[in-house]
């Protein structure tokens, strides 16, 4: 495939963020402090704009529900969210910190590794309970809604 | 660990925790290098060593499919099989083995009910009554069945303390109701519910009535023939049984005139071309190949479960829900969702302004298992206005210093959970 080289730079700071973020979980020592950590970002997470807080921007996972927002500037494409579960919020959050910012190309092209690599998945990949997957395939949907112009994204 | 329990049962009937407990090899388990408190027994209980060891020796001494097998091996695994059948009859107390008939789990039980005697006697106009406090076992496969038919489904209302509001009942259940099908213990809310009583009135109208039994033959002796009951529903994973057994009871004068439920082997008598005779009940409506090692290893289940002292156990489970209730209550913010007088050791709870999915997270960081979210009962909550619970259910082999962790642990979440 021909990315432009704005794409592949793109890319690469995806994957940066991506190294900065198992870095910081390399720091602790069980899954209690990750789960502390993921507890105290999703606390920092800024508010949504209660206008977005309704049924067409909701995800619905089993136990938790997601409100996501997305809008584009310069070509890039920005995600706001806010959830019921401060957990799951904290999973937005770095979700957020890697592909808010990014070229729609970069966003539907990110792999995500990190999920695993901070032993994140082992914890709610069985579990129906949380809507990580969902949120980054609205994601996704977003981005590929944006490259195809028929996009939501305002 | 420590373990505490009631001084009153140790003493009464030398009710021996500490043993009980070394019989679970799951408890002495840890989670994230703690020591496991499992406290999720609505969802599946632990299996005691006599329940795997029952699996190992007949995989490992005499498997065999069985019934049509002239062999040693076939001969020797359907005598197994077949004296569960017995066991399971005395355990509830079923006037024939005849009337045990084996499923996958309680929600196939159900189902089976609905696709035979649905089937066969619900039609048009027809209304089936259930409770707004029924398991989505208990609800969807009577929707599906009312669609079909074109039939209505009734619903019996839930008090604020988490019983049936009977009186409702009584004007709920009329001339065009044809069947009951009611939980006997909330797997959300614990309320056991006076089944008896509900049957009373439905036979008094010549009205059949199915047991949901799931949450109650651990902690409840059930006695099909004094219940009177037309069908009782369980699963064996729940009663310290493999996964994937269960059984439906029902009388045999109500099983003999159902159709078959699914096409096979084993329910046939004959089959031809032209036409399939099929196989008396309980064969009938056992189609396939069962699920012999688990039939087997639920025998043991029931085997352990009748040598011990049940009322002991019994009282253990209400000492450890008046603990937890107690400590509970105590806690600001916290309330208890089901507080219906002669409950199971079942506690449902939410915490003022937290999700319960985050608090279920930080007790599994502890070691914690307990359940989350609306436990298969949705219209229970939105009944009480509530995306879900936290529920924390406990069985005999638990420990008061299980349930101190428990509530320890949870102000511990909420003062996390809080903090801005």
């Amino acid at each position: 495939m021909n990315h432009s080289t704005d794409n592949v730079l793109t890319m690469q700071a995806i994957s940066e963020i991506e190294r900065e973020i198992i870095e910081e979980f390399d720091l602790f020592e069980d899954w209690g402090q990750k789960y502390e950590y993921i507890i105290e970002i999703g606390q920092r997470l800024p508010e949504l704009d209660a206008a977005f807080r309704s049924d067409s921007y909701r995800i619905k996972g089993c136990q938790s529900s997601v409100w996501l927002n997305c809008h584009h500037r310069d070509g890039k494409l920005f995600f706001d969210a806010d959830s019921d579960s401060t957990f799951v919020k904290g999973e937005i959050a770095l979700l957020i910190r890697v592909l808010s910012g990014q070229a729609a190309d970069a966003i539907i092209g990110a792999d995500l590794a990190f999920i695993d690599a901070i032993g994140l998945r082992q914890h709610i990949a069985v579990s129906r309970a949380n809507g990580l997957a969902s949120m980054i395939k609205q994601m996704k949907l977003y981005a590929v809604g944006y490259k195809s112009g028929e996009s939501h994204v305002r | 660990m420590r373990v505490l329990t009631d001084p009153a049962v140790t003493k009464i009937s030398g009710f021996d925790l500490e043993r009980i407990r070394k019989d679970f090899p799951v408890l002495s388990e840890t989670a994230y290098g703690k020591p496991l408190v499992y406290l999720d027994n609505a969802a599946t209980t632990q299996k005691p060593r006599s329940v795997i060891e029952a699996l190992n020796e007949y995989y490992s001494g005499y498997n065999a499919n069985i019934h049509r097998g002239v062999h040693y091996l076939s001969q020797k695994a359907g005598e197994a099989y077949d004296r569960v059948r017995v066991l399971v009859k005395d355990f509830i107390h079923a006037a024939s083995e005849r009337e045990i008939i084996f499923t996958r789990g309680t929600t196939e039980s159900i189902n089976l009910v609905a696709a035979t005697f649905g089937r066969k006697y619900i039609s048009a106009g027809d209304e089936i009554i259930i409770s707004g406090m029924e398991h989505h076992s208990n609800i969807v496969p009577w929707q599906l069945l009312c669609e079909e038919k074109g039939a209505v489904l009734k619903v019996i209302p839930v008090l604020d303390n988490g019983e049936l509001d009977l009186a409702s009942f009584q004007k709920l259940i009329g001339d065009k109701t044809c069947l009951v099908s009611v939980v006997h213990t909330s797997n959300t809310l614990g309320t056991v519910n006076p089944v008896k009583e509900i049957i009373r009135i439905a036979h008094s109208r010549k009205i059949k009535v199915l047991v949901d039994a799931a949450q109650a033959m651990i902690h409840s002796t059930i006695d099909v023939q004094d219940l009177d009951c037309d069908f009782l529903a369980f699963s064996g994973h729940k009663m310290l049984g493999p996964t994937g057994t269960g059984v439906l009871y029902g009388k045999a004068g109500i099983l003999e005139k159902l159709p078959p439920y699914q096409g096979g082997g084993e329910m046939i008598e004959s089959v031809s071309f032209d036409k399939t005779t099929f196989a008396d009940i309980p064969v009938r409506f056992e189609a396939g190949t069962p699920s012999i090692a688990d039939v087997i290893g639920m025998g043991s289940a029931i085997g352990y479960l009748s040598t011990m002292d049940r009322k002991a156990a019994g009282m253990h489970e209400k000492f450890l829900l008046k603990e937890a209730t107690a400590a509970l209550e105590e806690i600001p913010g916290v309330r208890i969702i089901g507080n219906s007088p002669g409950k199971a050791s079942v506690v449902s709870f939410v915490v003022d302004g937290l999700n319960a999915l985050d608090i279920g997270m930080y007790l599994d960081t502890r070691g914690i298992a307990v359940r989350t979210g609306h436990h298969c009962t949705e219209p229970l909550m939105n009944r009480f206005g509530i995306p879900g619970t936290v529920r924390a259910s406990f069985l005999f082999y638990n420990t008061g210093e299980e349930v101190r962790q428990l509530t320890e642990s949870l102000k511990m979440a909420i003062q996390l959970l809080t903090k801005k």
